[in-house]
């Protein structure tokens, strides 16, 4: 084991796996002289060459549309969007083209789409979002979001293994302020199993991404009897985990910062409604941001983003009822 | 007077490399072209009939394009095609009942019923089906292109799209991809002088061709109606990318001699311009040159077309006793379990088996 931040994980897997298989390559936007916009790839230009380490015209739809390609005969391509918001400009390919092929003609698409997602920095509305949702709603593609720098550098490499396309968030607000203890090596995180961030007997916070390190400091801080669920994988999603804490617990609480309707809250909200309503023992309530765009100025953000005081006020009303 | 701005370059002879085909090659070229003529009439009685679910699209009078371009290419080479483009299917090894049943939505089509009229392509033969948004695949050609470069392979990505495509800001990233990263890659535009009803001097005010320029690499424009000049540009293109000069941009003149689809009356095509291109009409043309120009007798080539009508009857037959999908299957298939190769397509002209470098 080795402590690391979340972005060195991510580093370490990244290079792990490109060791491990000469067909995993990455391509995007400045990702090899200069590294990426986050340096997840710093150094792996002089390790791997250029040509593993691809700097991609700006062209979002390319680099998905290449790797598309890649992936079909048989390489592991590894794309960096600058920020997930440029997935929008992508868009088309991912759902229309690398989504729908295995369908469609049977024919594999094995791909890493890495989305530095998330705010609190200032980014505004085109450097924050978290999108997931966006990518749920369409068959076809594998969806995770890690909460730790173990899980980080796990789900990444079982994503680059995967023979599916697979959309990997990265929350930036996790980047350089998360650290953990990381196995060395090649390691693995299997998508779509659900952890047990907390165990607890009284509440069920269900999280992933930035609101699990916020769900458990809430937990803390309160000294309550807490469980937190950090779901790793949206899709698949890990049904029976949900349920079973749900069930175990009787109260819920969905914690994201994506915005609210439709969101990852409101579909796990329903399952636990369908399939434990019986076991609840209150509300399911959902902590998330609202329907908004992410503003600039830091006293708009910070109004906009979930904060540790309404995760612990969301907790006790639920605790209280 | 003509009509068509094409003229210069449809109607000008083409001087060709006399080695290159033989006369069973000449003789499969028009097998090939007649076989999607004969398929697609074909397909479209099954969808006046009923038969066909959803819509109808053929390409009719551009035969010589999507035959011709896949006829230069070696087996291991792979294939995006468009919705015109049946001929190259027929050339890679997809049979005519395939075809046909998977316009029905039956079990033995190319797809199984997971998708219609022409949006497949024959994993096995090396082909990945097409999707609506255009020219999406052009992008995917490059990154399979880059595939091949990647691992040094002496391979080419052959696509195909309409030049309604190039209006699309996905067509400007796919060449500039290319051109910076020299693919191997063989870029088929077919100029059929319409996006579904919008005229060229509406799509565009650059020729495509010229634009290729811009792109850093060469854009060549071909009779598109005339199988050999096609097969030639593109063995060229294909030939070049495989020793490492980068991607080629062929752009074909021709006409749609249907509407975009079935649905579609064509009410806004003028007479002129669709009597001047029937006088150049592909399968008609060819016929009559093996006879003129290359020594077929014309018994021997009514005997062609008429094997690809048989042909095609036998199939049909074949492609309508085929089973409807077990509903079952709407739900199979979402998430791949592994990663598997693409197979390799037929590659028809005697150049490979001559051992012109066999790949």
């Amino acid at each position: 084991m080795t402590e690391m931040t979340y972005l060195e994980a991510i580093s370490d897997g990244l290079r792990t796996e490109m060791r491990r298989d000469e067909s995993v390559f990455c391509l995007g936007e400045d990702i090899g002289a200069f590294g990426g916009a986050f340096k997840v790839t710093a150094g792996f230009a002089e390790e791997f060459g250029l040509e593993r380490v691809l700097d991609m015209p700006l062209a979002e739809n390319a680099i998905i549309g290449a790797a598309t390609g890649a992936a079909i005969e048989g390489m592991r391509p590894v794309c960096e969007m600058q920020f997930a918001d440029f997935i929008a400009c992508g868009f088309d390919q991912l759902v229309n083209v690398a989504a729908k092929l295995h369908y469609r003609q049977g024919v594999a698409v094995p791909m890493v789409v890495r989305l530095p997602s998330g705010g609190g920095f200032s980014g505004g509305p085109f450097h924050s979002q978290n999108p997931e949702a966006w990518f749920l709603q369409v068959p076809g593609l594998k969806v995770v979001a890690p909460a730790t720098a173990a899980d980080a550098k796990g789900l990444l490499a079982s994503a680059i293994r995967d023979p599916n396309p697979v959309c990997f968030l990265e929350h930036k607000g996790l980047y350089r302020h998360l650290r953990g203890e990381v196995p060395e090596g090649e390691y693995t995180v299997p998508l779509g199993a659900a952890r047990v961030a907390r165990e607890g007997a009284e509440l069920t916070v269900i999280a992933y991404g930035s609101a699990v390190p916020l769900a458990l400091a809430a937990a803390e801080q309160l000294g309550e009897d807490i469980e937190v669920l950090d779901l790793r994988s949206l899709c698949p999603l890990d049904r029976e985990a949900i349920l079973a804490s749900a069930r175990k617990t009787g109260k819920v609480l969905i914690a994201h910062e994506a915005t609210r309707s439709c969101g990852v809250g409101a579909e796990v909200a329903a399952l636990i409604g369908a399939e434990a309503f019986e076991d609840l023992d209150g509300p399911i309530r959902r902590l998330t941001a609202p329907d908004l765009p992410i503003p600039f100025s830091p006293p708009l953000e910070g109004a906009v983003l979930p904060q540790l005081d309404q995760m612990k006020e969301a907790c006790r009303e639920l605790l209280a009822y | 007077m003509t009509l068509s701005d094409a003229s210069a370059v449809v109607d000008a002879d083409v001087a060709l490399e006399p080695a290159l085909l033989t006369h069973e090659d000449r003789a499969r070229l028009l097998t090939y072209m007649a076989t999607m003529r004969s398929a697609e009439e074909r397909a479209l009685s099954l969808y006046k009939q009923g038969k066909v679910p959803g819509s109808f699209y053929d390409g009719r009078g551009e035969e010589a394009i999507s035959v011709g371009a896949a006829f230069a290419l070696a087996p291991r080479d792979r294939l995006c095609i468009l919705h015109r483009d049946l001929g190259a299917h027929f050339v890679r090894g997809v049979t005519v009942e395939r075809y046909l049943a998977n316009y029905m939505g039956r079990a033995d089509g190319v797809t199984g019923g997971k998708d219609g009229n022409m949006h497949f392509g024959d994993r096995g033969l090396g082909c990945v089906g097409m999707v609506s948004m255009l020219p999406d695949m052009a992008l995917v050609a490059g990154g399979i292109a880059l595939a091949m470069k990647m691992r040094g392979e002496d391979r080419v990505a052959m696509t195909f799209f309409g030049e309604g495509s190039t209006a699309n800001g996905q067509w400007h990233e796919a060449m500039n991809l290319a051109g910076v990263q020299r693919l191997p890659v063989v870029f088929v535009l077919e100029n059929n002088r319409f996006a579904y009803s919008t005229p060229n001097e509406l799509e565009f005010a650059v020729e495509p061709v010229r634009r290729a320029a811009g792109y850093g690499f060469p854009g060549v424009e071909v009779d598109g109606n005339d199988v050999e000049a096609v097969f030639v540009a593109a063995h060229a293109a294909a030939e070049r990318a495989r020793a490492g000069g980068g991607p080629t941009l062929i752009e074909c003149q021709t006409m749609r001699m249907h509407g975009h689809g079935a649905h579609d009356d064509m009410g806004y095509v003028p007479p002129e311009l669709l009597a001047e291109w029937e006088a150049r009409d592909p399968v008609e043309r060819y016929a009559a040159r093996l006879v003129a120009d290359f020594g077929f007798a014309a018994a021997a080539v009514e005997a062609i077309r008429e094997e690809a009508r048989a042909l095609v009857a036998a199939a049909a037959e074949r492609a309508l006793a085929s089973p409807l999908p077990d509903p079952a299957l709407a739900r199979e298939g979402v998430f791949a379990e592994r990663w598997e190769p693409l197979g390799d397509g037929a590659a028809p002209w005697s150049g490979w088996a001559e051992g012109r470098a066999a790949r």
